[in-house]
């Protein structure tokens, strides 16, 4: 069926139903987003897609669009809260991005510099988190890890279909695990999509780094915004 | 493989989605999870073993690690610190000779702290693996880390006589039920037969409407009109639909529900029958908190009873399912998580349980109180019902109130009496504060709210009022309560995960006397982020204790600021943060 809606004032025809997030994207209006992988499963985890649906702070990821609704994403309000949610990530980890492999290829550091970072409004934490290297196709770099859950939910064994990555634990304890038996029996190609579904550079493939000069990486090439909005975003 | 392992699966069918309860079995038989035992289970439920151990880590009451011979859980709430926890706390210690978080080296005791055990009317409290003590003192303590040694059961000690545990008479051994005022709707003498016959050859549509006549309100909290979700629920064109009550009793501070699972098990089953006849559904299960695992035989009867009866297991019947030890399974969705056997983590919505709930089926879920109130509707009639109350919080409530006042306990009052009325009532004449709704609720001012009115419109109540008079310390409350959600996040969502952490430091930091103005701006603000953002209701309400006692006593916290010393945070201690504390820069 299809509706109006309006976001940040402009008029949008587009079909019930529809994620906020790709509507707006199709219609050329950035949303910062985390977890969310376009036609998979809602995750809903980082906030950070946070706009206002008629007054009311939603995460875009999880609306799906209907008639009348008047959406605000540019507002003063809300805009803060996107990037206090990204600040709250930068300082309950360790992430470095000077020496950090993901880099230029980091979704974390991308949309950092989208909302408009600089330093974070909360303490820093330096937390000690242990690295899982036993494995000898991924590096698993917990100090980066923002507990979206991609890999838990999209990364399966390809056999029996468990579960490669899980969490364990609850809250600020919350903490990635991987499956090193399970690991061992992924295909290089399986590696791969691991590590680019990471939205940052807590799962590295092994053998690899560093293969693009600064100044060429993804990112830099063109920014998450303008891949987001382009028509066709495909890599 | 374990022929011990092998049945316990086969009880289950081998189904994952009944992970809680195999693991309650496992850990009943080996105290703990042994990692070849994990490893037994993942290839038995084709599970990767860190997917298993993702849900045991997750639960309180699970244990990846062995314990002592007796797990001792000592109930860690504002109301027990009240009422002589610390002197409670310390000779645990000193009788089971090890710490908190630890086993001694008998591998006898291991003690652990928990969350609100729902009985504040009766604190210090702690349970022995399922088995609970009340009004616990030193001596009392001492008395049964002794007897236990000697060998005696927890049972045994609490119940000399031997009373079987599907008994009423062993529920009232171990625990009080205090029931100070009834009213009009609950623990009433009713025909569970008649009522049914009546109700069942009635056209659901019917009862539906009754409910949306009573103007009844979801008794867990958010207040959601209960014949409007029966309606809803009843409008999805499903074969297979599911009633679920919410027996999560956690808000700290209630525990109206184990009141009312103790005294009318059949008022809450047949409102669960009634409620499977409205929406058509013929599956219902009651999600039964940890702390109440000393319910579960009692529980059972009852319903082997109405089974007996005829009265269930024909058109309908109901299993009950243990929690694990979440409070944010309190949440409908992480509670039908947590019924599948994963980690009791809030869904995102939409879709809402009425669409897509347990195991994908339509769900309703109401609170215990909810089902025990639509027996009585259905007794005595909309009408009624509405007479009561006000006109947009029709009918009465529970309360479970503790704290400072001469009589803790239960008091079922109509909706709009005033928070003054409720203190006379339950013999608290010194208050100054009182926690209306447990922490995700509100603080008020005793000076200040005295007239205000309990009903959805005003001073919306899901049952526990904790009362507090002028010698206590609030700040202390509001850094009890931001300790609790810390705990308590599953960590889902980034605000309540990484917010909540730094409410708490922030409080902690208040009361060491080192917080400024900006602290308090900071907690404004930050408080704020997360009750737009989060996922759940414990995100969105975790910062009440802080910005309610803000609003309403504001003093305590102006009382203890200070001042920003030249270009320096009140709160950096340079010395401290210096090699040596400093001494090399003084020379």
């Amino acid at each position: 069926m299809t509706i109006q809606i309006s976001i940040d004032g402009k008029q949008i025809t587009t079909t019930a139903g529809k994620t906020l997030v790709d509507v707006a994207a199709e219609n050329g209006i950035y949303i910062p987003t985390l977890c969310y992988v376009k036609n998979k499963t809602c995750l809903g985890t980082c906030r950070v897609c946070s706009v206002k649906v008629s007054g009311n702070v939603m995460s875009a990821c999880t609306v799906a669009v209907s008639d009348g609704m008047k959406v605000e994403v540019d507002e003063p309000e809300v805009s803060d809260m996107r990037k206090a949610l990204v600040e709250c990530l930068f300082t309950e980890g360790n992430h470095n991005c000077p020496s950090c492999e993901k880099s230029g290829r980091c979704e974390l550091q991308a949309v950092g510099y989208e909302v408009g970072m600089v330093v974070s409004r909360f303490p820093y934490r330096f937390p000690v988190r242990e690295r899982n290297h036993t494995s000898g196709k991924i590096w698993l770099e917990r100090d980066r890890c923002i507990l979206c859950l991609r890999c838990v939910e999209f990364i399966h064994d390809a056999e029996s279909g468990k579960k490669i990555f899980s969490l364990s634990k609850r809250g600020a304890k919350a903490r990635i695990e991987i499956d090193t038996e399970l690991v061992e029996s992924m295909s290089a190609g399986q590696v791969k999509v691991a590590a680019n579904l990471c939205p940052v550079g807590c799962i590295i493939e092994k053998g690899h780094g560093f293969n693009e000069p600064i100044g060429q990486r993804k990112y830099e090439k063109k920014s998450i915004r303008e891949r987001a909005v382009a028509k066709n975003n495909n890599e | 493989m374990n022929t011990q392992i092998k049945l316990i699966l086969k009880r289950y069918c081998s189904d994952r989605t009944r992970l809680l309860d195999i693991l309650w079995d496992l850990q009943g038989l080996y105290g703990y999870f042994p990692e070849a035992v994990v490893t037994q289970l993942s290839e038995s439920l084709n599970m990767s073993a860190n997917d298993i151990y993702g849900v045991i880590s997750f639960y309180h009451f699970f244990h990846d690690r062995p314990t002592g011979r007796y797990k001792i859980y000592l109930s860690d709430t504002v109301i027990a610190r009240m009422n002589g926890y610390e002197e409670v706390r310390t000779a645990l210690e000193q009788e089971a000779n090890c710490h908190f978080g630890g086993t001694d080296e008998t591998g006898t005791f291991s003690l652990f702290y928990t969350n609100c055990i729902g009985l504040s009317d009766q604190e210090p409290a702690m349970l022995i693996d399922d088995v609970v003590f009340t009004q616990l003192s030193p001596g009392k303590v001492r008395v049964i880390l002794s007897q236990l040694r000697q060998n005696k059961t927890p049972a045994e000690i609490v119940n000399p006589e031997g009373l079987p545990s599907s008994e009423l008479a062993y529920v009232e051994r171990l625990v009080k039920s205090n029931i100070r005022h009834k009213g009009a709707v609950f623990f009433k003498k009713i025909n569970h037969r008649v009522l049914l016959d009546k109700c069942l050859n009635q056209l659901p549509e019917h009862i539906v409407e009754n409910m949306i006549a009573s103007h009844i309100r979801g008794r867990g909290g958010a207040g959601f009109p209960t014949g409007l979700k029966w309606q809803l629920c009843r409008d999805v064109e499903a074969e297979d639909k599911v009633v679920i009550c919410n027996a999560d009793e956690g808000e700290p501070g209630t525990f109206k529900d184990r009141v009312l699972l103790t005294h009318s098990p059949r008022d809450v089953f047949v409102g669960m029958i009634i409620a499977g006849h409205a929406i058509g559904s013929n599956y219902g299960l009651l999600y039964l908190r940890a702390e109440y695992r000393y319910l579960k035989d009692y529980l059972e009867y009852q319903l082997q009873q109405l089974r007996t009866e005829g009265l269930l297991g024909i058109d309908f019947d109901i299993r009950i399912q243990m929690g694990a030890g979440a409070y944010v399974c309190g949440d409908e969705t992480a509670l039908i998580e947590s019924c599948e056997g994963k980690r009791g983590v809030p869904r995102v919505k939409p879709p809402f349980p009425i669409q897509n709930g347990y195991l994908g089926r339509p769900t309703n879920v109401n609170n215990v109180e909810t089902f025990a109130a639509v027996t009585t509707i259905m007794e005595r009639g909309a009408q009624w019902y509405r007479s009561m109350g006000t006109k947009e919080s029709s009918g009465t409530r529970l309360l479970s109130v503790s704290g400072d006042c001469a009589q803790p306990g239960i008091y079922e009052v109509e909706w709009g009496i005033t928070l003054g009325e409720i203190l006379d009532m339950v013999g608290a004449q010194d208050a100054s504060a009182v926690q209306v709704s447990g922490p995700s609720g509100e603080c008020v001012s005793v000076a200040k709210d005295a007239e205000r009115e309990l009903c959805y419109d005003d001073l919306s109540c899901n049952g526990s009022f904790m009362i507090f008079d002028q010698r206590q310390d609030l700040l202390r409350v509001v850094q009890e309560f931001m300790r609790f959600f810390v705990d308590e996040s599953c960590g889902i969502c980034v605000p309540c995960r990484v917010g909540n952490v730094e409410l708490l430091r922030k409080v902690d930091r208040l009361i060491d006397g080192k917080g400024c103005q900006k602290d308090l701006d900071d907690l404004v603000s930050w408080g704020k982020l997360l009750r737009a953002t989060s996922r759940c209701g414990l995100g969105t309400t975790s910062a009440k204790p802080i910005l309610t006692t803000l609003d309403t006593f504001p003093g305590i916290y102006q009382n203890i600021l200070t001042r920003k010393q030249g270009t320096l945070l009140a709160s950096f201690d340079l010395k401290e943060a210096l090699p040596d504390g400093g001494r090399f820069r003084e020379e």
